[in-house]
């Protein structure tokens, strides 16, 4: 049945290459099958033409961050355009994709919302210690311990904002209504904001007791938050990574965490996951989460048509959203 | 104004104490093995009591403190205090007004967001090694939801103003209608409830308030509704929740208050739909100093006889 099905869409559908780590399966895109011949090289059972056909496929699209690099596309000569649906774009080799002309988009702005309300819990959860005060009551030692600690105020903060795109604009807008001071650092001064801008990652530390990180990773900014940037943070100063991991030196990160240099951290992203650095598994100044900023129904919803959109755009020859620029 | 007895009910705050002790003959009731013996020994040179949101000044303390002049409470509520007693007698009573409005409403967000996005239960499913095993499951969206607030007062206004950063639309329910504000108004508790999918207790607690939050109320709000209380616990019909919680017809609860605290229904201990707190909605390096800073103030302005700087009697 299901191959008979695969030979009945082969005749009439464009056809649509996937390209996907083995990890992240479809389930979020059923509509995929109805609109065209998808060529999926890890499905079970093959598609009897992959071979042939995979080499024909002018239209790609990347599943979540699965690496896509040149040897990946040396196998797909006729490819066109790649449909990204991951916010981050490090997993591209974007330069092959510019030798080849190929066309990229992303996700776009589809997680934003989602990623920079999680960039605000994680703060309000490691200054008023939300997580280590549900682990105190959980644990049942509240009884008999009624001064529990006391946590540090969010609002009226000096919020320090690495990246101000459509995430770390989101975040500001969110903080501000907390009544929190807002600036930002970023590759350029953004002619359009108001927020103080520091042209360089110390000085924004210096003036910030919230750093939160959501720039994309590059050559450029990685390790973008190293000693010199968590020193400028201080002692009070707390760090928020819902960018990726290697945006931080986490060795030194965890370093001054284990010795009070810090503030405290709310991590949603790691230099090596799924490995999390045991050293912060004691610490109640620490909030860890596992890569999870991304993940709601509303967020799927909003990059289902956004992806949809774009491979509809694709072979009507229309523009795409959420593009790349490559230069 | 050393020699004014200040009656300290239970352990608040280590500024607070010391501030005190520079000013007032600090008299640290909890400490004392035999209180009755104590009071009847100082009644004489106790002026003022100083309690909280988990001691005041019941009619029995206040009847056996013949020279009482004021209760300075470090909290905003007064649940804790017999205000008619307190009129009947004279007796002047200030709170901390305004100061604890921010954080609250900042621990409010926070519990919002810590339940519909799972942060608490991510945090424990890292540390117990969870990741390496497995991806975590989809949590749901807050930016958009429904906010519904019990008490459009100082700290549900706060609330409001955040949850609209997050571009949450605001309804609320308070006894009468607000004029000054655009926010969806609803005359009943149970019809804010159907009608959001956040519900937030904001408001003082009262006769007419205790158990605001009943079963009807928990129905309303429903399977996929979010019950957020940051006033106090017996706003709650915390058997009801607990019910509700474990049986799936509520959707989730974050809360920091409690109807027997410190006891905590043990049952929510293992829910990932559920954020505990130890009542901590003010608690914060800040707004504690300036919560003590206006405790002293209206003391020193009481015995000095000048205007009190937050009069609730």
């Amino acid at each position: 049945m299901a191959a008979a099905t695969h030979e009945n869409q082969t005749s009439n559908l464009p056809l649509l290459l996937l390209h996907r780590s083995p990890k992240y399966n479809l389930s979020f895109f059923p509509f995929l099958h109805t609109k065209y011949t998808v060529l999926d090289p890890h499905a079970a059972p093959p598609h009897p033409s992959f071979a042939t056909l995979s080499k024909s496929a002018r239209l790609m699209l990347c599943v979540g961050p699965s690496t896509l690099t040149s040897d990946d596309l040396d196998q797909y000569p006729a490819v066109e355009c790649v449909v990204g649906s991951s916010a981050g774009l490090n997993h591209f080799d974007l330069a092959a994709c510019r030798r080849r002309g190929i066309l990229v988009t992303s996700a776009g702005d589809s997680f934003s919302d989602d990623v920079a309300d999680y960039a605000v819990g994680l703060a309000i959860d490691v200054l008023r210690r939300v997580s280590a005060g549900h682990r105190f009551v959980r644990a049942g030692s509240w009884p008999g311990h009624e001064g529990y600690m006391l946590g540090s105020k969010v609002s009226g903060k000096r919020v320090g904002i690495v990246g101000l795109g459509s995430i770390g604009s989101r975040v500001a807008k969110r903080l501000e209504s907390f009544g929190c001071s807002v600036s930002y650092n970023s590759r350029k001064k953004k002619s359009h904001v108001s927020y103080p801008y520091y042209d360089n990652v110390v000085d924004l530390s210096s003036n910030s007791d919230i750093l939160i990180v959501c720039c994309a990773l590059t050559d450029e900014t990685y390790h973008v938050i190293g000693k010199d940037v968590m020193t400028a943070l201080g002692k009070n100063g707390i760090i928020v990574n819902v960018g990726r991991g290697a945006l931080i030196d986490e060795n030194e990160l965890v370093k001054m965490l284990v010795r009070g240099e810090i503030g405290g951290a709310g991590l949603d992203v790691f230099e090596h996951e799924p490995h999390v650095p045991e050293e912060l598994f004691t610490l109640d100044n620490v909030v860890l989460s596992p890569h999870q900023a991304v993940l709601t129904p509303g967020s799927f919803a909003a990059l289902e048509e956004l992806v949809r959109g774009n491979l509809e755009a694709f072979f009507l020859k229309k523009p795409l959203r959420a593009e790349v620029g490559l230069d | 104004m050393d020699a004014i007895g200040v009656l300290m009910v239970c352990p608040m705050n280590t500024y607070l104490e010391q501030e005190l002790d520079k000013r007032f003959n600090l008299l640290r009731y909890w400490t004392q093995p035999r209180q009755h013996e104590f009071l009847t020994q100082h009644a004489e040179s106790i002026r003022a009591v100083v309690g909280n949101a988990s001691a005041g000044a019941d009619a029995k303390l206040i009847e056996s403190l013949p020279k009482l002049e004021i209760v300075s409470s470090f909290s905003v509520g007064m649940d804790k205090i017999d205000l008619n007693k307190c009129k009947e007698r004279g007796i002047r009573v200030t709170n901390t007004p305004d100061v604890l409005t921010d954080d609250v409403a900042d621990l409010a967000i926070g519990l919002m967001l810590a339940v519909l996005r799972r942060i608490c239960a991510c945090d424990k499913y890292v540390r117990s090694g969870g990741w390496k095993s497995g991806d975590f499951k989809l949590t749901t969206k807050f930016s958009g939801k429904t906010v519904g607030i019990i008490g459009l007062g100082r700290i549900g206004l706060a609330i409001a103003k955040r949850a609209e950063g997050f571009d949450c639309p605001i309804s609320y329910y308070s006894r009468s209608e607000k004029p000054n504000t655009n926010y969806k108004y609803h005359k009943s508790v149970v019809e804010l409830a159907s009608n959001c999918d956040i519900l937030v207790v904001a408001c003082a607690l009262t006769p007419e308030t205790t158990h605001i939050v009943n079963r009807e109320v928990i129905n309303a709000l429903g399977p996929k509704g979010v019950l957020i209380n940051i006033g106090r616990g017996p706003h709650v019909d915390e058997a009801e929740l607990v019910s509700a919680l474990v049986e799936g017809r509520l959707g989730g609860a974050g809360l920091d208050v409690f109807e027997k605290e410190p006891e905590v229904p043990e049952q929510l201990f293992d829910l990932d739909n559920v954020v505990l707190l130890p009542h901590v909605g003010s608690a914060t390096v800040e707004t504690r100093k300036a919560m003590a800073d206006l405790v002293v103030g209206n003391l020193e302005a009481h015995f000095a006889n000048k205007p009190l700087l937050t009069p609730v009697v």
